[in-house]
């Protein structure tokens, strides 16, 4: 039953089938697949805020966003000339504290709490916790050390700390995320 | 499938007979542990090590399904459902310890296992389908054992997750999207528990899976032996029953007697104190290291501190982590010396011995130790040793060693002649007349 160009009418149905069969393989494994992505109400919880009036320079607090610790950060001026008096471009990703805090408030450090190697918390924001080399922050878990602008300077990490999307309501209220 | 001397499947009884037309189940465990399995007769006590391994997931399964009627997947009450295991179910600390220990007795066997294969090239032709499995069972296990330490929501369980996660978003590119995937979140948190426990339930089934095929592997060519001289006649062997069943049998009891040593008198030596402590998000603890059978794959991932050309210190330290369990896929290709037995194999004996478990002992303890220097460095060398083991050492050994002599056969190298060698070659004559 070949026609003209030799197609026959089984190899039509052959591929056509199987061609189905692909499509609805496919179809199946999207919803199964994506069903482990985060949920609505696990993004639905994606800003917070923080009063920052208590924060005296030297001092930090970690907030929650995200369910993961944010670093809020009131640097001394002796840190912020630390993190100035390096040439920015001998970093392993390099940034300046102005490109990573908000203009005319970079005392504000406002980071991610989580080392950008393996996602443990940094020591350094609570009282008394060791601040590493650097005099920023130390992770204990592989020995990463970040300086006063959170940036990596030494250790396993690929990445300065994350800073997040924020932006100040009031002069004491930051809304991160 | 067996040799021809095998002894075959005759049932005597009718119902067996029935039985063995309609669902020849007796007949395949009469071919696969019974008298119908002929084994080498000069197997030495690191053969029992793999039906060792089959009692340490049977107890594990066992105990793994009894936890689980206990337990709630669920952060909020994940860490007192097992406190509330130990303390209020009747026997509940047994199940519970036996089963934290269980694991940890599953890789000391295993551990022995693969090691017995390393050192008398148990995974060279014709088994090299078996060591292939093998190695996906050992993965299958890492997995299991992981996703099970995350379940009581402890901080070692929390930190745990989210170190061994976090290896996923070196990849590049899809790296972060990947992890948020794997945890459904971006911090390990419910929807990541409860998948885990899906998962650790799921996984042990699979094991015994490639576990089925595993044995299946082998019993195509048959067990290798202490010499690595191949099976040539009936005089080489012995029946698996009752030969192998008692001999298995002793090394269960002698296995159940160090288990209880154990699970009795030091159940938590092993544990690590801060996983008594309910998971932190915003607390690591001071000083986290993964179970002691992950060290020193752990150790290697740390080793890791500087970028290498284009490639970020992180991902080099992911990817020789993975590599140092992958190369083991190549093993049977990078060694290249017909003789099996490192008993005939001076040089590679040498390495074996002083170069590969020094390295892994050395890899062990830093695995556990602080990030810290001299650790570090001395991670590096043990890590660069490991990988020149396999790569380097092997490949080179095995093309310019001379190996020792070769029994002509098992039944020979028993009982010092064999008298029902038929084929004996011209050159192999001298040899065996002198010994």
């Amino acid at each position: 039953m070949a026609d003209e160009d030799g197609v026959r009418r089984r190899d039509f149905i052959n591929i056509a089938a199987v061609s189905a069969a692909g499509v609805a393989g496919v179809g199946v494994v999207i919803p199964l697949v994506s069903q482990m992505s985060a949920s609505a109400d696990v993004l639905a919880a994606s800003s917070t805020e923080v009063d920052i009036s208590s924060i005296k320079p030297g001092q930090a607090i970690k907030a929650i966003f995200r369910k993961q610790p944010v670093f809020v950060r009131n640097l001394t001026p002796k840190e912020i000339a630390e993190a100035n008096a390096v040439d920015a471009a001998s970093l392993r990703d390099p940034q300046t504290l102005e490109e990573r805090t908000k203009e005319g408030k970079e005392n504000w450090l406002i980071t991610m709490g989580v080392c950008t190697h393996l996602g443990c918390v940094p020591l350094g924001a609570g009282e008394g916790e060791a601040k590493g080399e650097f005099g920023g922050y130390f992770c204990p878990c592989h020995g990463s050390v970040y300086d006063t602008a959170a940036r990596i300077r030494k250790g396993p990490a690929p990445k300065n700390l994350e800073v997040p999307a924020y932006e100040f309501t009031s002069d004491t209220v930051v809304k991160i995320g | 499938m067996s040799f021809p001397w095998a002894k075959e499947y005759k049932p005597n009884h009718p119902f067996m007979q029935w039985m063995d037309e309609k669902l020849p189940v007796p007949r395949l465990v009469y071919n696969a542990v019974g008298s119908g399995y002929p084994v080498p007769r000069n197997l030495n006590y690191f053969w029992n090590f793999g039906f060792l391994a089959l009692i340490c997931l049977t107890i594990q399964i066992v105990t793994g399904i009894i936890m689980a009627m206990h337990y709630a997947a669920n952060t909020a009450v994940a860490f007192d459902t097992i406190e509330m295991t130990v303390r209020d179910v009747n026997w509940g600390w047994l199940m519970r310890y036996a089963h934290a220990n269980g694991a940890s007795a599953f890789f000391v066997v295993i551990y022995v296992h693969i090691f017995r294969g390393f050192y008398y090239g148990s995974y060279k032709a014709p088994r090299e389908m078996v060591w292939l499995l093998g190695v996906v069972i050992f993965l299958l296990m890492m997995a299991t054992g992981f996703l099970g330490y995350v379940l009581p929501w402890g901080q070692m369980s929390f930190w745990g997750a989210k170190v061994i996660t976090g290896l996923f978003s070196a990849i590049p590119l899809v790296g972060e999207p990947l992890q948020q995937w794997l945890l459904g979140g971006f911090a390990p948190d419910n929807a990541a528990l409860n998948r885990f426990f899906s998962l650790h339930y799921l996984l042990p089934f699979v094991i015994v899976g490639v576990v089925v095929l595993h044995i299946w592997a082998l019993h195509i060519p048959g067990s290798s032996n202490p010499t690595g001289v191949e099976v040539k006649t009936e005089s080489d062997t012995v029946p698996f029953y009752p030969y192998f069943v008692a001999k298995d049998g002793w090394a269960v009891g002698v296995f159940a007697i160090l288990f209880s040593i154990m699970l009795f008198y030091f159940p938590n030596a092993l544990g690590h104190p801060d996983n008594y402590i309910p998971a932190n998000p915003m607390s690591t603890p001071a000083h986290i290291v993964p179970e002691w059978y992950f060290w020193p794959f752990y150790a290697i991932l740390r080793a890791f501190t500087q970028d290498f050309f284009f490639i970020p210190a992180k991902l080099m330290g992911v990817m020789a982590m993975f590599g140092a369990i992958l190369v083991w896929f190549f093993l049977p290709w990078l060694d290249k010396s017909p003789v099996r037995s490192g008993n005939y194999r001076p040089l590679y004996r040498k390495f074996f011995w002083f170069g590969l478990i020094p390295a892994m002992l050395v890899l062990f303890y830093c695995g556990g130790a602080p990030a810290a220097e001299p650790y570090v460095m001395i991670s590096q060398i043990a890590a660069l040793y490991y990988f020149a083991h396999f790569l380097i050492i092997i490949p080179v050994v095995s093309a310019i060693e001379k190996p020792l002599p070769l029994p002509y056969s098992i039944t020979e190298s028993v009982l010092g002649h064999d008298e029902g060698a038929q084929l004996r070659p011209a050159h192999g004559a001298t040899e065996a007349n002198l010994a």
